[in-house]
């Protein structure tokens, strides 16, 4: 799960960690009127959108008045921004942060993710900041100084600290630093975080070290233990049917093709759709029905593709394992009678309860097409969708 | 012979009296296995489905001689009931659960470090040595007695090659899920060594997906292995866009690492053999294994 800027640096000040004050508008007014309240001076207003790199697609600007933060608030509320995260169409900026500005020393960059390969948490670090750690990684991989640590015991101080000085900081400026490495990892940690880059993070003329900006991506199997976090998912940046599977706890992604999917497994989901664009398709979306799903999460599953205007066929593959067929096969059943089958559907079965699934199917006088084995069901597929 | 479960493997299920671990307890004891113990913490001393439930994994394996425990415990509680696997030293920990937090797979891993246990898992479906233990939920039928090693990220996955193989008269030797998550017990480079090291097994499927780099890992380690067993492979992803969570919480192709082309070049740098479509799974390895004179070409041709 993906929060905004704002939200994320609430996190992390709750932690320990210093930000600069800000406020959230929705209002070019609103702007003005916070400018003001942060004494008038210079501000920077920022696009709160989930997409990163905004600031290149124009979602962040310096203001030196409070009239100047209403323009620029007033440019930015109601934009497409367009960045390398959101696909050319860009996402809509509903709101602003307008926070006080700062005078800058140094740019760093602080951000823990979790190792596959070492099955641990690592926080990074580098003395460049404002850049995003991938192209750091591929230019410079070296001036990435690393350090795993155990979540229970946290990320310790001396770590932290050889951190800081790897990073060449000098003075007061390490303790301050290493303190906000400390209070990341633990906010990463606590928090069930996937990701939380503090990106720069900046040394300013006074010798403070500030979170100037912030992100954080929260692993979804952790929130339920989480709550707070779970109450700070904003609906309106998400597509709006991978908003409504997410409610049924069905994993849906909204792709750009024609072919709609229904099927059980992840990697059954994933590779139904490669076989659809090795046989000249393209799929309209990843859905993973998953291993235990009722008749009613099937049957809604059935009704997110249907009514998903890109889809011109669908195509069910099932392996059943915990999954039953004859459920799967009722769910498409009700599904199809329910809404009226405007597609056609390519449907092939196979694994537990198969006989019974393939009888409810045949007797439910659907229109529908049996496939034998995935590369069958493909080729139907992807024939009924250019109207062969 | 197979690796890690067979027909004298004794399985105890943490969370027997659970819907689902009910279900598919019944599911292995109907395919031949043993199951010799439930444990559900403050039921100890009853009987359930006719096995005998225990209140904790130290209780049962004393009464019963458990040696591997099939977990299906719900996600809050499924780190403690692996540690607990730990504790009581039991060989083998098989992990069905979906969900658990990564950091609590990290928690899990640095407790089995240096213990007794080995994980399956979590997010898996099991292991299986066919025709004579199944450790898990898949479907029984599906499998065949042989000489194949399957080893494979994804469930359905997995069935979906079992089917393609059994189909052609091609048996597995033990057929093991290792799970979607980030952080597992169980990775393909310890499932390929245990492959590789078995005199019954002749080849190996192995399916990876996006995500991680376990495929590129395992890629290394069979090269370097020097084995001439075939290992034919596919990769799930191909078409999953950067930046997504394809159902897996591991499956996420992150800062344009871990795409499915780059496992597919790894494989094919080590002469693994690739299955472009998830549908030729079983005819690459069939292909590979009459090149090595392992089998009959009839199998090629089904």
């Amino acid at each position: 799960m993906k929060i905004h800027e704002y939200q994320a640096k609430q996190i992390l000040a709750s932690y320990g960690v210093p930000t600069l004050r800000n406020t959230v508008v929705t209002t070019a007014d609103e702007a003005e009127a916070a400018a003001r309240d942060l004494g008038g001076g210079l501000v920077v207003v920022k696009a709160q959108v989930h997409a990163g790199g905004r600031g290149k697609g124009g979602g962040v600007k310096l203001a030196h008045s409070p009239e100047e933060a209403r323009q620029v608030a007033d440019e930015i509320l109601g934009m497409q921004l367009v960045t390398h995260q959101t696909g050319p169409e860009g996402v809509l900026v509903r709101m602003v942060m307008v926070e006080e500005g700062c005078k800058i020393a140094r740019e760093l960059y602080a951000g823990i993710a979790l190792d596959r390969a070492q099955g641990m948490p690592v926080l990074m670090a580098c003395a460049e900041g404002g850049v995003e750690i991938e192209e750091i990684a591929a230019r410079d991989p070296d001036a990435i100084k690393k350090a795993a640590f155990d979540p229970d015991r946290g990320l310790r101080p001396f770590q932290a600290t050889a951190l800081a000085f790897e990073l060449g900081l000098e003075g007061n400026t390490v303790r301050k630093a290493a303190a906000m490495f400390v209070a990341l990892a633990k906010a990463y940690v606590e928090k069930d975080a996937s990701l939380a880059e503090i990106n720069p993070m900046v040394i300013t003329e006074d010798g403070d070290v500030i979170a100037l900006d912030a992100k954080i991506d929260f692993d979804d199997n952790g929130l339920y233990r989480n709550k707070d976090v779970a109450a700070m998912a904003d609906a309106s940046e998400e597509d709006p049917l991978e908003a409504r599977a997410k409610a049924l706890d069905l994993a849906y992604i909204a792709l750009d093709g024609e072919v709609g999917c229904m099927v059980n497994g992840a990697g059954l989901a994933m590779s139904t759709m490669d076989v659809i664009q090795v046989h000249g398709g393209s799929p309209a979306n990843f859905l993973d029905v998953g291993g235990g799903a009722t008749l009613e999460k099937v049957t809604e599953a059935f009704r997110i593709i249907l009514e998903d205007p890109k889809v011109k066929a669908i195509l069910v593959n099932i392996f059943g394992g915990i999954m039953r067929c004859d459920v799967i096969a009722e769910g498409v059943v009700a599904a199809a009678r329910d809404l009226g089958l405007s597609v056609p559907l390519v449907v092939r079965l196979e694994g537990t309860n198969v006989e019974q699934g393939r009888k409810i199917l045949a007797e439910s006088g659907i229109a529908l097409t049996v496939a034998s084995d995935m590369t069958d069901a493909a080729k139907k597929v992807v024939a009924a969708a250019k109207g062969n | 012979m197979s690796i890690l479960v067979n027909k004298d493997s004794k399985i105890l299920v943490q969370g027997l009296t659970g819907a689902t671990g009910s279900f598919h307890a019944k599911q292995c004891a109907e395919y031949g296995t043993q199951i010799v113990a439930g444990v559900t913490p403050g039921k100890g001393g009853i009987t359930h489905n006719g096995v005998p439930v225990f209140n904790t994994v130290a209780d049962a394996v004393e009464a019963t001689g458990a040696n591997v425990s099939l977990i299906f415990v719900p996600p809050p509680f499924a780190a403690d009931a692996v540690m607990e696997c730990a504790a009581a030293a039991v060989p083998l920990a098989v992990c069905i659960t979906e969900g658990i937090p990564a950091i609590d797979e990290v928690r899990i891993r640095l407790v089995l470090e240096g213990s007794a246990t080995r994980m399956i898992g979590p997010n898996c479906p099991g292991i299986i040595t066919p025709g004579e233990c199944k450790v898990g939920i898949m479907p029984g039928y599906i499998h065949k007695p042989g000489r194949v090693g399957v080893v494979s990220r994804s469930g359905t996955l997995t069935y979906e090659a079992v089917w393609q193989l059994s189909e052609r008269g091609i048996g597995q030797s033990t057929c093991i899920g290792i799970g979607g998550d980030p952080v597992i017990g169980t990775n393909f480079v310890d499932a390929l060594g245990l492959f590789l090291a078995d005199d019954d097994t002749d080849a190996v499927v192995m399916i990876g997906e996006i995500g991680g780099s376990a495929e590129e890992e395992a890629a290394a380690f069979y090269t370097a292995s020097g084995s001439k067993k075939p290992i034919a492979g596919f990769v799930a992803g191909a078409t999953a866009p950067p930046g997504k969570r394809m159902g897996h919480a591991g499956a996420i192709i992150a800062g344009g690492k871990g795409t499915a082309d780059e496992k597919k070049k790894a494989f094919r740098a080590a002469g693994i053999g690739v299955a472009e479509s998830p549908a030729d799974m079983g005819v690459t390895m069939a292909r590979m294994m009459v090149e090595a004179g392992l089998i009959d070409a009839s199998a090629v041709d089904t």
